[in-house]
């Protein structure tokens, strides 16, 4: 654990360091996603890597943060603060409808029923136009306000970005290491086992699954007051896909594979438009030759890779 | 009445478009465990080859193998390029690599044949034909009749022919089916190509409906592996009941509920019937491995 | 960063060694959904204003001073126009922005448009856009409102009272539909059925047979291809025999190709860009649009679409602004704002502190009829 603390101070240190360092909005834009990406994948590395579960739609419950939020700040005249904590209980109720019953089936059940959730509250979006303001979107969402202070510029979003991100990053961790968390992973390996050892696997699940849906609601909630304009069309089934693959690729079997994923993931987009029309297919293929020469994930493989350089 | 019978015509003729694109994803399924999320793209591939066959004059049914067979190598063709060599990896790893497949396919598809819908003149005369009131377009008759044929062939395929036999008995138990001398590598190729084919037979028959975009694949794989699931994943018959049932219910969403809320309608549906039924319709109860 | 950039500073600097520039490039940035589901807009948006920068700077620039246009790719998507915003207004310093393309990622980018004070051209039909009117943002594209009343019109004059929408469940849709809910009773309208689909649908005789039922007098769809091709033929399935509209989203020739037959007769509103040949000689957009049409076609080998037209305008007006206002955010603004009797290619542009899109239905839309798989003007 000392390790992972050490590891969290220097990642602290390096984007406080940016952010002081860095003048450009551009830069802050790319990297406020980037952390908001980081907050989801945090909470579903915790779910895929230690309970074994795989959801197909997180987006959907990054959606409902931000249309919570959204909704009742721009309509309701709510103040952000307040909005974004009933996001939170609107984010866990549904985990919670779609969690219960999803989570007793045995095998990727969960999967199925999160892609049909993220469907049905994509179409809600949709369609419910009075008050999400249908497909064109909502508008007029204010800024993001505590305490009397009114966030405006990038950077200051970024700061509040980056103090979120550590203080999940560090509950996160604490999780992962502590014997909730060798629960887990026992659960990834043998469900049977873990039960024989007197855990209600069922419980564990769920709570993580609350967790992780909780965590993506987060980030929704502050891209709403980021962006101060949410459509439908950033919380489809192809983003629920996105960050699973960010979790993927980065490695499941640990929040800090996770974490590279979102980085990688989140940035090659943005390198590759120096390759204009054809970004799509670079884009394609990076993913598919990671996935075929590093199996277990960047963060795993490049480890490897490394520790192998040195032997030699 | 004649409008139930209006909705089941519409429900049958998406139905039997996702039934298609369901077995496409059990067979690879079966063969690997892997969840093909490049699926839907084969079926682009079938409907673009076939806009384009078409395009040069060729006789149909020579245009109609050209696209299924050309389909079917891209299948050949990714299974030995990226998922033989990571076989070893997990199944979730190799779902990614589909995704990043199916990634790449669009692009390509977009390069080579533009943005644009590209038409497909009907096969068929486009007159409709009058049912009890209600009307059928003969593709749609088409459509129907191909899936028909298409699933009782595959059927037979798998009950009474040695190859077949060795799919089913590699899907149930790949160990088991090792020690019995069964080769299992070509297997999981052949179910690539045929997989590719049958979803390229889709796209073929579909494309006169609703022409060809090379984007077209992602919404319909997505309905494809939805019907699937709701088969089971493992059994045919499911996949191909799961495709009716759900294109029947969109199509009656869309009448006596609401067109907006169909495809939720739909989903709401899915997601019961996996907590009442969650083996599937007519998936087997899997044996706990400890 | 798509680097049309690069190509086009190189052009540039050829340029500028064989003749000598007076000023400073002015550099302008574009934004468009060049990939992604919209990818069919965006695509001549930018081949357009690609173009036309060309063209302008190889007659010697504006007041002497060469442009310089940075594209980047939306893909359609909220979150990337956001980031592709700030691209271009902090790191590449623009003078004003082209784009975006769709109205949701229009609206997306105005929240920093407005906090970074950039003028913005969008190139999207939403009325949301410039309704309120927000003082840096500004559109070409022709509002769905005029269309509607295009439809509405010739209703009127047919005495079509019962009318069924049918409209795809996206943003364009969405938008259509809530005009022609909202201007029906100005005409004496009623809408009798109100269905959607959705954009990758493939079937939807099940709305139309609810359509059906309650036996209107016309159909109106909205939507963009493929979908509307669809609602074409399975009406001649169904044995419909109402009138049916389109939108102008429809409005180009692989429309007609999709929905072969089923496309006779139906009426849609378009920009006159459709119909240039058919124009009276004294209309006086008639030439530029012929013009238009011909250099697009010798440079990319295919008709030019309406959405290219957008860009085309967004140019000109922009081009007229900066020959006013030179190098200055603010003044551009002003410019814009001000510009009047600019003839684009959807319309005479007459722009107002009232007013950020400028055009009314007397010039940014006309009547067409499809036969025999062309378009026919109705006068």
């Amino acid at each position: 654990m000392k390790k992972q603390y050490l590891a969290l101070i220097i990642l602290g240190g390096f984007l406080l360091a940016t952010g002081f360092i860095n003048r450009n909005d551009y830069y802050f834009n790319v990297l406020n996603i980037l952390i908001l990406n980081g907050l989801v994948v945090i909470g579903l590395s915790l779910l895929m890597g230690y309970a074994g579960q795989v959801s197909l739609g997180h987006a959907a419950f990054y959606g409902l943060g931000a249309y919570t939020s959204g909704i009742l700040t721009a309509k309701y005249g709510l103040s952000p603060l307040a909005a974004l904590l009933a996001a939170q209980g609107v984010t866990l109720i549904a985990a919670l409808l779609i969690g219960i019953p999803a989570l007793r089936l045995k095998g990727h059940y969960l999967a199925m029923a999160t892609l049909g959730f993220g469907i049905i509250v994509y179409v809600v979006f949709k369609e419910l136009i009075s008050l999400t303001g249908g497909p064109s979107g909502l508008v007029g969402i204010p800024p993001l306000q505590v305490a009397g202070f009114t966030f405006l510029e990038s950077k200051q979003y970024y700061f509040l970005f980056v103090g979120v991100l550590l203080v999940s990053l560090l509950l996160a961790l604490h999780l992962a290491h502590s014997p909730f968390g060798r629960a887990l992973l026992a659960l990834h390996d043998s469900e049977a086992a873990t039960m024989a050892l007197g855990y209600d696997t069922g419980r564990l699940k769920l709570i993580v699954f609350l967790l992780s849906a909780a965590l993506a609601g987060l980030a929704g909630s502050l891209y709403a007051h980021f962006a101060m304009f949410i459509s439908p069309m950033s919380f489809t089934f192809i983003h629920s896909v996105k960050f699973v693959t960010m979790v993927v690729v980065g490695g499941v079997a640990s929040l800090w594979g996770a974490l590279l994923g979102a980085v990688v993931l989140s940035l090659l987009p943005e390198v590759l438009t120096v390759f204009e029309d054809y970004d799509v297919l670079i884009f394609g293929t990076i993913l598919v030759v990671i996935m075929i020469f590093l199996p277990e994930g960047l963060f795993k493989g490049l480890g490897n890779l490394f520790l192998k350089h040195k032997k030699t | 009445m004649e409008e139930i019978l209006q909705y089941l015509f519409s429900g049958l003729t998406s139905g039997a478009i996702y039934a298609l694109i369901a077995l496409g994803f059990t067979i690879i399924y079966n063969a690997t465990e892997v969840i093909n999320f490049a699926q839907g793209e084969f079926v682009m591939l079938g409907a673009m080859l076939t806009a384009t066959f078409c395009g040069l004059n060729l006789p149909l049914p020579l245009a109609f193998a050209l696209a299924i067979l050309i389909t079917a190598l891209a299948g050949i063709l990714i299974e030995r390029l990226a998922i033989y060599p990571a076989r070893k990896a997990s199944p979730i790893t190799l779902i990614i690599i589909t995704i990043g497949l199916s990634i790449l396919i669009k692009g390509l598809a977009m390069f080579i044949w533009g943005k644009d819908p590209l038409p497909v003149p009907a096969f068929v005369g486009e007159r409709p034909i009058s049912v009890l009131g209600a009307t059928i377009v003969p593709q749609s008759i088409l459509v129907l009749a191909t899936a028909l044929i298409a699933v009782l062939t595959l059927e037979a395929f798998f009950k009474k022919t040695l190859t077949g036999k060795a799919m089913r008995a590699c899907a149930a138990n790949r160990l088991a089916a090792r020690l019995l001398g069964i080769k299992v590598e070509p297997l999981v190729l052949l179910a690539f190509a045929l997989s590719a084919a049958i979803s390229a037979l889709a796209g073929v028959i579909i494309s006169p409906i609703t022409f060809a975009t090379y984007d077209m694949g992602t919404m319909l794989g997505l309905k494809g592996f939805s019907a699937a699931v709701l088969g089971g994943l493992t059994s045919s018959t499911g996949a191909v009941l799961g495709g009716f049932i759900l294109g029947i219910l969109e199509a009656l969403a869309a009448g006596f509920l609401s067109s907006a809320y169909k495809d939720a309608a739909a989903f709401i549906i899915l997601i019961l019937m996996l907590f009442v039924k969650p083996e599937g319709l007519f998936g087997t109860k899997e044996a706990k491995k400890l | 960063m798509k680097k049309w950039f690069l190509i086009l500073s190189v052009g540039l600097f050829l340029l500028a060694s064989a003749s000598v520039w007076a000023g400073e490039p002015y550099r302008i940035g574009g934004l468009f959904s060049i990939t992604g589901p919209t990818s069919f807009i965006g695509e001549p948006e930018r081949n357009t204003l690609v173009m036309l920068v060309d063209e302008i700077n190889k007659a010697g620039g504006i007041n002497g001073h060469p442009i310089e246009v940075i594209i980047y790719d939306t893909e359609g998507e909220e979150t990337n126009a956001v980031k592709k915003i700030t691209k271009l207004i902090v790191h590449d310093k623009v003078l004003a922005v082209i784009g975006p393309s769709r109205t949701g990622t229009t609206l997306a980018v105005i929240p920093f448009v407005e906090r970074y004070k950039v003028p913005l051209i969008s190139c999207a039909a939403g009325i949301k856009i410039v309704e309120p009117v927000k003082p840096w943002v500004f559109k070409t594209a022709q509002s769905d409102r005029l269309a509607v009343k295009k439809i509405y019109s010739y209703c009127q004059k047919h005495g079509f009272k019962k009318i069924a929408i049918i409209t795809v469940s996206n943003g364009f849709g969405q938008s259509g539909r809530e005009q022609l809910k909202a201007l029906a009773p100005q005409y004496g309208i009623e809408i009798v059925a109100d269905e959607l689909f959705g954009p990758k649908d493939v079937d939807m005789t099940a709305q139309l047979t609810k359509i059906r039922a309650k036996n209107p007098d016309a159909v109106v769809c909205w939507g963009t291809n493929p979908g509307p091709a669809i609602v074409a033929k399975n009406m001649k399935q169904l044995g419909m025999k109402q009138q049916l509209f389109m939108s102008h989203g429809v409005a180009s020739k692989k429309f007609i190709a999709l929905a072969g037959e089923a496309a006779e007769g139906i009426i849609l509103p378009a920009g006159k860009i459709l119909v240039a040949d058919q124009l009276p000689d004294d209309d006086p957009q008639k030439k530029l649009l012929l013009d238009y049409i011909a250099k697009y076609k010798a440079r990319y080998g295919e008709e030019p679409s309406a959405f290219g037209g957008h860009a085309y305008d967004a140019m000109l007006l922009l081009k007229h602004a900066l020959a006013k206002a030179g190098a200055d955010r603010a003044k551009i603004r002003q410019a814009l704002e001000n510009a009047r009797g600019i003839v684009g290619i959807h319309g005479i542009f007459n722009m107002s502190p009232k007013d950020h899109n400028g055009l009314d239905e007397k010039t940014a839309f006309v009547l067409v009829r499809i036969e025999n798989g062309d378009w026919k003007l109705i006068k």
